[in-house]
């Protein structure tokens, strides 16, 4: 059997009578970018934060890095790394000090840490601003800092919520370069986003539609079936047929 | 989990709580607004409450009306221009010039002798004095009344004594009345448990709050730090810059407001770690049902402070309230740890006389604690 990352079986995560989830089933490889795309309120983030250990999954089976989204919350996450639309470092902290914190939140050893902030802030060419505080550095940096101290503990797989809200084409584009290189690392790459362009960068994508998976394949096989050359086409034939309200 | 890998994980989880308290102590250290709450508002609520809330008024202004001029009227307005408390005007013209003096706010209080205040206390033994205070601000007004007796009565004694012995005026007037100023004593236990209240709730609950409005909170979740760890972390921090602040307010009423320690320092300590304690739980409880830094800091300001203020009963005494309020003055925290701080420090009563006050803390620390723990948790699911 290949190694599968995240194996998704009937999920179902229900609200009462609401079901935000309603039986997905999917899987991911190791070491693929896997784009999760979905109109806002398609349960997107519902099921993200099941298999971020975030939250129980009503019925079906679900294991993330080869560990039960029921029982092994606590391994999961020692083996997943997570980034938010949100800027998720700290504005009073200097670039090391937020390695540093992240770092030793995820167990990394101190040395470690030292050797590997060494070269992190050499490849990203921010060793003027390393002892700075990194609320005064601009939002593409953030960005691609966030992203770097979410993989710096060397995860098997990382989370990006819309990672590249608000982000300018080129700070995106570069953005991608390293979610690349993280998946050539062998790092999984689960991630959602709204920009059509940046689905077409995934090797697999699957579209929610109210609670549903809709579609599910490589964007090119998609475009052939939909019988159109854009990624929008494909989102939009799909979700026009929602009846959720957006959140 | 075997037994070898037990202290492992212990050892790693404890390394992970260091990094994460070093991480608290950075934000509060650069975040100038938490450093003015933290060690500004001590140093200024005991300034304010030591000095200028005091009950003791100085300086009021006095206008008096001597129409008798003998030996006996001017003894006794000596007397009353020699005090601190009072600050003498011009004579008084008439009655309508009373009026008009109060109402320009010039004096508080008017004196008038009668034209035959010596003759009669020499003749009848007795003689009257009208006194008029500015009763528009009641509290002043009685405490006045209360000095002008005093010295009118201190005179008296004078009096009677000379006629046996020699010469003995000796206006001791700072000692006589020292009750007043002793009670601005009771401030500090009290101002000690507002500053608690404000520095461990209000900031507490603020540090966990802005986490979840920087989004910072969702990443810590989902790492393997565990959620009562971040509580941990988050009130340690706290826990220690209070205690650096208890003793910076028992240096400053010490030294500054020569308040004396009466009792067992180390118990007062272990019974403000206590209280602590209490207080950053309920910080971490208003943590857990609010959203945003602004709800937090109001809950803890409006819902904490306030009662405090009002209810402990260090402001206004609690017998005179309705039973209503009385009853509520015993569900706060704040209300028990004036008492033990009061007993402690001011009478210097010994464990056995707060016991149950001490009982009743634990209790409400314990509880608040596992609600806010409980709390958290469910958030997560």
């Amino acid at each position: 059997m290949q190694d599968k990352a995240i194996i998704c079986k009937d999920l179902t995560k229900q609200f009462g009578d609401f079901k935000a989830v309603d039986k997905i089933s999917f899987e991911v490889s190791e070491g693929e970018i896997f784009g999760f795309l979905g109109a806002n309120g398609a349960g997107k983030t519902t099921a993200m934060r099941i298999l971020c250990g975030l939250s129980y999954p009503t019925s079906g089976e679900a294991s993330v890095a080869g560990f039960d989204v029921y029982k092994q919350q606590e391994k999961i996450k020692k083996n997943i790394g997570y980034m938010s639309q949100k800027f998720s470092l700290y504005d009073n902290l200097t670039i090391l000090e937020n390695i540093e914190f992240y770092g030793g939140v995820y167990g990394v050893s101190r040395p470690e840490i030292k050797e590997r902030s060494a070269v992190l802030i050499k490849t990203l060419g921010l060793e003027k601003e390393a002892k700075k505080l990194v609320g005064g550095l601009p939002l593409g940096w953030k960005q691609k800092l966030a992203f770097s101290v979410a993989v710096f503990h060397r995860p098997k797989i990382v989370f990006l919520d819309e990672p590249t809200g608000g982000v300018d084409p080129i700070t995106r584009r570069q953005f991608w370069d390293m979610i690349y290189e993280a998946a050539a690392n062998g790092i999984t790459v689960f991630v959602t986003t709204h920009y059509m362009d940046e689905a077409e960068y995934c090797n697999r994508i699957s579209i929610m539609v109210d609670g549903k998976i809709e579609a599910i394949d490589s964007p090119s096989a998609l475009k052939n079936r939909f019988n159109t050359t854009s990624m929008d086409e494909v989102f939009y034939e799909l979700a026009r047929n929602a009846t959720r309200a957006a959140d | 989990m075997n037994w070898h890998e037990m202290p492992q994980e212990l050892l790693i989880n404890m390394k992970r709580l260091l990094v994460f308290i070093r991480k608290e102590f950075y934000h509060v250290f650069r975040d100038q607004r938490t450093l003015l709450i933290l060690f500004g508002l001590p140093v200024a609520q005991i300034i304010l409450f030591g000095y200028a809330l005091s009950s003791e008024v100085k300086n009021i202004g006095i206008a008096m009306q001597d129409n008798s001029h003998d030996i006996h009227t001017e003894k006794i307005i000596r007397k009353i221009q020699s005090s601190s408390y009072f600050k003498t005007e011009s004579p008084i013209l008439d009655y309508k010039d009373i009026e008009n003096r109060f109402k320009d706010g010039s004096i508080k209080c008017a004196v008038v002798f009668p034209a035959n205040f010596g003759s009669d206390l020499q003749r009848i033994g007795g003689a009257k004095i009208q006194v008029i205070a500015d009763a528009s601000d009641p509290n002043t007004a009685t405490i006045v009344t209360n000095y002008l007796n005093a010295i009118v009565n201190d005179y008296q004694r004078d009096l009677n004594s000379s006629a046996k012995i020699n010469y003995q005026i000796v206006p001791e007037l700072r000692q006589l009345y020292n009750e007043q100023q002793n009670g601005s004593l009771n401030f500090i236990p009290g101002v000690i448990a507002l500053i608690f209240m404000i520095v461990c709730t209000a900031l507490t609950s603020v540090s966990v709050v802005r986490e979840k409005e920087l989004g910072t909170m969702e990443i810590l979740l989902v790492s393997p730090f565990k959620p009562i760890m971040v509580l941990i972390a988050k009130a340690i921090p706290y826990l220690v810059l209070s205690l650096i602040n208890f003793m910076i307010i028992m240096f400053l009423s010490v030294y500054l407001l020569n308040v004396e320690i009466k009792g067992s320092f180390l118990l007062l300590l272990a019974e403000s770690i206590l209280f602590i304690i209490t207080c950053l739980s309920l910080g971490l409880l208003i943590s857990n049902v609010t959203d945003s830094q602004q709800t937090a800091m109001l809950i803890s300001m409006m819902g904490m402070m306030l009662p405090t203020l009002l209810l402990t009963g260090f402001m206004f005494p609690l017998e005179n309230m309705p039973w209503i309020f009385q009853a509520i003055s015993h569900l706060i925290p704040s209300h028990y740890y004036y008492i033990i701080v009061k007993s402690v420090m001011l009478k210097g009563l010994g464990f056995s006389y707060v016991w149950k006050e001490t009982l009743i803390l634990i209790g409400m620390a314990l509880f608040l604690l596992t609600i806010a723990l409980k709390k958290f948790k469910i958030r997560l699911s």
